[in-house]
């Protein structure tokens, strides 16, 4: 059986980012994380993720060699995933990654370097697709999602943004198993903020199970009130995630479900364009939504 | 012989961070511990919504969200003038989220990023059992793909085979309850990581019957693992490598913020009835209650210029890459002028001085039952069955604390941002003694400082040349092969580092530096 697997090698390395995109890959139920690590993730494909710095055994410069080893030895193979934005201010010294042969691994390096080979590039989590927190103004990191990366660099690598602020485990995964399956996504798998539509489809107020206290105008007015969250800044009307019909965390919970608004961490428009937070959206926002409000 | 080591990126932690150590014939003289991401929170805090620093300093950190969301609420809650008007409800319902966090982030510390420097998972190699997840991991090693797990360092695996196979199986049932502990929180907490819930005034989520039964029985099992997997596997960690009690001693001094309030009805956070008591303890004897007057941040050896070893909500930060002495972008937080460790160990030595009863019980057991005295809770491995312990103490009183919450009565506590004001969050996290300040100027942030656990035991030298908690730990270390220097990553993982908190202001290296102009 061992002989039957076709090994996909992948990489994930982490810029300005919290761990926090890691941490909900570990939350993943079907397959869980021991399957997605060990197993053939499919029958007869096993994701080999041979660096990620969270989780990996090793330590220093051999961890390092191991990306310069994977380009030269498996160019056009290997699927890189990216956690945080890439910090670009001050020729990107503001994150580095390892030390090799006496030099500072600068990220933004090492990201242009390892994206140029790579199969793909999977954005994973909002800091990644779109900028995210670390790019809130005044951005003092000049952080830059990889998509606006790329393009400085002139990178022309497939690249599928998957935004959450953490991304939903069952997001990740499923993208990783599209390309297993099906090879890259077709423009028509993707949105036109390069997300998956099988998972950013549709609008999350319209799937809301608090939307009929929406169209009948019963709104929360502090928070743990019943009612619709809109009027104290629930960003739902405008964001796009299928966080009401998947749940969160096993099918625990979401942030609507638990009462709390939601801030539209999965939109390229978050924090600094959604803020502030617990406000009601500017209306002007719904407009290309043809959302009426009361 | 002078040698110097560098191990970078120093994994199996939250975040970047880099250690070099200086050796003379061997052993550790000096040690210099450096993060190697700046985001710059406080910066980009200013002038938004006092109520979104709760959300946006949740981002500080994905493993170790829920603490950064509990001091800055606690800090909210301060500057609103509501700090003694959340409902007990509110003030369960945020233990518990608070709580669940606290187990899965031990867990996940033990066995994703401490074991595998104890435990030999190519042991499974040669396994000859039925567990199918262990014949899994064994076929995936027979494939050759040997990735994460090598290459590491090699040359100090001591357990036997059959040991070596079964930890292997608990690192991966460790996997499962860590994700449940993140689950149970969920039921109150709506996702994870990031919680959504917790806000000023309490918490949004109601505790219905049915989710206090589901969180029960959620903890029940962690309970169960907790008791029969995780503390005998410390215990066979520390009886295997019991050298490792004589390794990693830090400074000795010790600082807890407490945290899991008992009873909401003072706004005195350093005086407020917690699980798990406030305090600082020096040279492991003398017991002082906590004043957060006494903390001061050195920034001598950081790269900023300004007045030195000033208190958190008078800092400025003005960096000079060019500082001659300056070899880090973190800050020196300090106690009294003295270096302080924080963390489950420091909570626990504050706690057993304080006399907390199932603390000073538990502790007594342990040490009698590894043969130790309290001098030897000083080290790596005291670090790591205090935090073993730490999780036993969160998780059986959340057991009672579940119960206590009254379905249907109020979770929270309507309020007005006020034009101007201040506020301070303290509070212990996982990792130790976290602390949120703000300043309130036309209902806007006009000031956020955080000074984070990671800081205070990863800090470089201070105004008096004292070394940081991480680097006196390193100091003093025996490195049997400088190519495989395993000493110093148990040490410095035995802090449970967390870079991405650590970092949140300024911190990065590089030899451009003069030309940052960060403001």
């Amino acid at each position: 059986m061992s002989s039957k697997v076709v090994e996909f090698p992948a990489i994930w390395i982490a810029g300005a980012a919290c761990s926090g995109c890691s941490v909900s890959l570990l939350n993943s139920i079907s397959p869980s994380i021991q399957n997605v690590l060990v197993d053939p993730v499919l029958p007869g494909k096993h994701v080999s993720l041979i660096f990620h710095a969270t989780l990996m055994a090793g330590q220093g410069e051999p961890v390092v060699k191991i990306l310069r080893e994977t380009i030269s030895q498996k160019p056009n193979e290997y699927i890189l995933m990216v956690e945080g934005s890439v910090p670009t201010a001050e020729d990107g010294l503001y994150c580095t990654i390892g030390k090799l042969d006496g030099e500072e691994v600068v990220m933004k390096d090492m990201t242009a370097e390892l994206a140029r080979d790579a199969l793909a590039v999977l954005a994973v989590g909002t800091c990644s697709s779109y900028g995210g927190i670390p790019s809130g103004a005044p951005n003092p990191t000049g952080a830059l999602s990889v998509a606006d990366f790329f393009k400085n660099e002139g990178i022309s690598t497939p690249l599928i943004n998957i935004p959450g602020c953490p991304p939903h485990p069952d997001w990740i995964v499923g993208t990783i198993a599209h390309v297993l399956i099906n090879g890259l996504p077709s423009p028509d798998d993707l949105d036109e903020k390069l997300r998956p539509k099988a998972f950013f489809k549709d609008l999350i107020h319209d799937n809301c199970p608090r939307r009929a206290f929406f169209d009948a105008g019963q709104f929360a007015r502090n928070p743990s009130e019943p009612g619709c969250l809109y009027e104290i800044g629930c960003k739902g009307p405008y964001s796009y995630a299928d966080c009401p019909s998947r749940q969160w965390n096993n099918g625990t919970n979401w942030c609507i479900g638990a009462g709390a608004q939601c801030i539209g961490c999965v939109e390229p428009d978050f924090q600094d364009k959604l803020a502030p937070m617990f406000t009601k959206l500017n209306e002007d926002a719904l407009e290309r939504f043809k959302i009426k409000t009361r | 012989m002078s040698t110097k080591i560098t191990i970078d990126p120093l994994t199996r932690i939250e975040g970047h961070m880099k250690i070099d150590a200086y050796l003379e014939d061997g052993v550790v003289k000096d040690a210099q511990c450096s993060g190697t991401l700046f985001r710059g929170f406080e910066i980009f805090l200013r002038d938004r919504d006092p109520r979104d620093a709760q959300r946006i300093t949740q981002r500080v950190c994905g493993v170790c969200p829920t603490v950064h969301g509990t001091a800055s609420t606690l800090n909210l809650d301060s500057a609103f003038g509501i700090a003694d008007k959340v409902p007990d409800n509110g003030r369960i319902l945020r233990n518990l989220i608070l709580g669940a966090n606290y187990i899965q982030s031990h867990i996940l510390h033990f066995y994703h990023l401490a074991a595998l420097d104890f435990a030999d998972v190519t042991a499974v190699a040669d396994y000859s059992g039925k567990d199918a997840e262990l014949n899994s991991l064994k076929d995936f090693i027979a494939r050759g793909e040997l990735s994460p797990f090598v290459p590491r360092y090699e040359g100090d695996y001591r357990f036997d085979k059959e040991t070596n196979q079964e930890l292997t199986k608990h690192y991966l049932t460790a996997l499962e309850m860590r994700r449940l502990s993140h689950e149970m929180l969920t039921l109150f907490g709506g996702k994870m990581p990031h919680n959504a819930s917790v806000v000023p005034g309490g918490v949004t989520e109601h505790p219905s019957i049915d989710k206090i039964t589901r969180f029960l029985w959620r903890l029940n099992k962690l309970r169960y693992f907790i008791d029969n997997t995780y503390i005998p596997d410390v215990i066979a960690v520390a009886k295997t490598y019991s050298d490792y009690f004589n390794i990693g001693a830090g400074p000795g001094n010790f600082l807890s913020y407490g945290v899991f309030d008992l009873d909401g009805k003072s706004d005195d956070y350093t005086t407020r009835k917690r699980l798990i008591p406030q305090g600082a303890v020096e040279g492991l004897s003398a017991l002082k209650k906590l004043n957060t007057d006494s903390i001061t941040e050195s920034i001598k050896h950081s790269w900023y210029e300004g007045e030195d070893a000033l208190h958190p909500t008078k800092e400025d930060t003005k960096p000079n890459a060019r500082k001659k002495e300056g070899y880090s972008w973190i800050r020196s937080p300090r106690y009294e002028g003295k270096v302080y460790e924080v963390g489950p160990l420091a909570r626990w030595v504050v706690s057993y001085l304080s006399g907390q009863k199932q603390v000073k019980e538990a502790l007594e057991g342990c040490m009698k039952a590894l043969n130790i005295e309290t001098k030897d809770l000083n080290s790596v491995l005291g670090r790591h069955a205090a935090r073993a312990l730490d999780a036993k103490l969160i998780a059986d009183s959340m057991a009672d604390w579940v119960l206590e919450l009254k379905a249907g009565e109020p979770v929270c506590v309507a309020y007005e941002i006020p034009e101007e004001s201040e506020g301070m969050g303290i509070v212990d996290g996982p990792r130790g003694a976290l602390g949120h300040w703000i300043k309130i100027k036309n209902k806007k942030i006009e000031r956020y400082q955080l000074v984070v656990p990671t800081t205070w035991n990863g800090s470089p030298k201070d105004e008096k040349e004292q070394s940081g908690p991480m680097e006196q730990a390193l100091i003093g270390t025996e490195v049997k092969n400088p190519e495989n220097p395993y000493e110093l990553v148990r040490i410095a993982r035995s802090f449970d580092p967390c870079l991405a908190c650590s970092v949140h202001t300024l911190n990065i290296k590089g030899k451009k530096l003069g030309a940052l102009r960060v403001v």
